[in-house]
């Protein structure tokens, strides 16, 4: 078995007009045994700039941590937020600088940079960026994902529209895999509000 | 005197950590994960007014295909471009550090970077790693001494030829070149023969795919030509698309305003009085 199906979970951004959403899904496990139902793996940096880590756990939390600490030291030097960009080029050498010994972890990061335009990149568990300009997954389910994504996507969605997609995408995907599910954990995140959002779906 | 625990960006490098938690996993059973590799087909090639260099833009995770649109041709310095096959991670970081030193040597000597700098720079680094650091570069440039291409292996071997291909669509590509390659071809023969030797490596080598991107060198000039071909569109678009008229059942819903962002402009320009 690999390391990353040893929690399991699922993890997918995508990208609308002058928006963006990201969803998790919720199940913690230990192999093949169901520990919690409300793991979060989406969290925030800053008002704008959301990850999700997906991959063992313990190395999620951990470098959360590690990635708030650097970013509140950014906040006191620069006097401001970082730009999703700069974030994602943060996130790349901090996992880079661990090559040969790495976290066992892929961040999905989401952001609103300058203008409102939005921004996704997803990296391999040593930093390799992977910008993409409508959709990024990650996680044990990222192969169907990758499918429902490339079936559901639409370029410049709105707000509504795009959660319906992303939703759509992320429960029918984890239905196929036994490792990620129970529920999911939906931002979508517009120049004016954050709506997080919880969905039902299969807790099996 | 606190104990440490904080976590103080480093002087750089490396750092191992956590390779020993690492190798626990793996004697219990868990493997290690796999990398985003550049299955790739890389070329270059010299031509009568300086270099072009070429590639394709898929980029793989195992048999998956992670990003339908990377770029693999990397810039070094304005008049020097850097192709990488391998893992990616590993020719992103090695380009960006290398490419950073050339800028600071510019600075510091006043004068346009060198091709053969740029190599020594890449060899000396991955072989101090012996191999580890995975990353197989095509590298080409023009500058004061003239156009030149070299080729550099993972454990830090370097070619310096007149033409070269990398990557696991080497062999399609370097067929092509073998067969049509003379020496003074011009700038649309070159980008036609580099466009022919990818597409060789798109079609005949599942590691690569996409669209192809070319870019030309010459004294004093450069073009990026991002995704000069794309001989792979999507072929099959559903024209309505998806639309759900079953809505998602929704648990909880939170809604968090964000601050609005306030413009603030002086008015007057009245110094402010005591």
């Amino acid at each position: 078995m690999s390391i990353f199906e040893y929690n399991g979970s699922a993890v997918v951004a995508m990208v609308g007009r002058n928006c963006f959403a990201i969803a998790s899904d919720r199940r913690l496990g230990v192999q093949l045994q169901t520990i919690a139902t409300d793991f979060q793996r989406i969290s925030k940096i800053h008002d704008r700039v959301f990850i999700g880590l997906s991959g063992l756990a313990t190395d999620v939390q951990t470098l959360y941590q590690r990635l708030v600490f650097r970013h509140k030291l950014y906040q006191l030097r620069e006097e401001r937020d970082m730009k999703p960009e700069t974030f994602a080029s943060l996130v790349s050498a901090i996992l880079y600088e661990k090559r040969f010994g790495p976290y066992l972890c892929q961040p999905v990061i989401a952001g609103l940079g300058e203008d409102d335009k939005p921004f996704i990149c997803t990296m391999d568990s040593i930093g390799a960026k992977e910008l993409a300009k409508d959709f990024v997954v990650s996680g044990t389910a990222s192969e169907s994902l990758y499918g429902a994504c490339e079936a559901m996507f639409k370029p410049d969605m709105e707000a509504e529209e795009l959660f319906e997609t992303i939703s759509q995408a992320l429960l029918s995907s984890v239905d196929r895999d036994c490792l990620s599910g129970w529920g999911g954990h939906v931002y979508v995140v517009t120049p004016t509000e954050v709506k997080e959002r919880i969905l039902k779906g299969r807790m099996d | 005197m606190s104990q440490s625990a904080v976590d103080v960006p480093p002087k750089g490098g490396f750092s191992f950590d956590m390779c020993k938690r690492n190798d626990m996993l793996i004697q219990k059973g868990l493997k290690a994960p796999s990398f985003l590799k550049t299955g790739t087909t890389i070329v270059g090639l010299i031509f009568q007014d300086g270099v072009i260099l070429g590639a394709d833009t898929r980029a793989t995770e195992g048999p998956i295909v992670a990003d339908k649109n990377c770029e693999k041709i990397h810039y070094m310095a304005p008049n020097i471009y850097c192709c990488g096959a391998g893992t990616a991670a590993d020719t992103e970081a090695v380009t960006d550090m290398v490419s950073s030193q050339l800028r600071l040597h510019r600075y510091q000597t006043g004068r346009d970077s060198r091709v053969i700098t740029a190599l020594t720079l890449l060899k000396k680094h991955l072989f101090s790693y012996q191999g580890h650091v995975s990353a197989a570069l095509v590298l080409g440039g023009v500058d004061i001494t003239g156009p030149h291409l070299h080729t550099i292996y993972p454990h830090g071997s370097t070619d310096t030829l007149p033409f070269a291909t990398m990557g696991s669509g080497s062999l399609a590509a370097m067929s092509v070149f073998e067969a049509k390659y003379k020496e003074g071809l011009t700038r649309d023969e070159g980008i036609k023969l580099v466009a022919e030797a990818i597409c060789s490596g798109i079609f005949n080598d599942l590691g690569s795919g996409s669209n192809v991107d070319i870019c030309v060198i010459t004294k004093g000039n450069k073009e990026y030509l991002r995704n000069y071909m794309e001989p792979n569109p999507r072929t099959y678009v559903s024209s309505k698309g998806y639309s759900f008229t079953k809505k998602t059942e929704v648990l909880l819903t939170k809604i968090t305003p964000l601050m609005e962002r306030v413009e603030i402009t002086e008015v007057g320009g009245e110094a402010m009085e005591e």
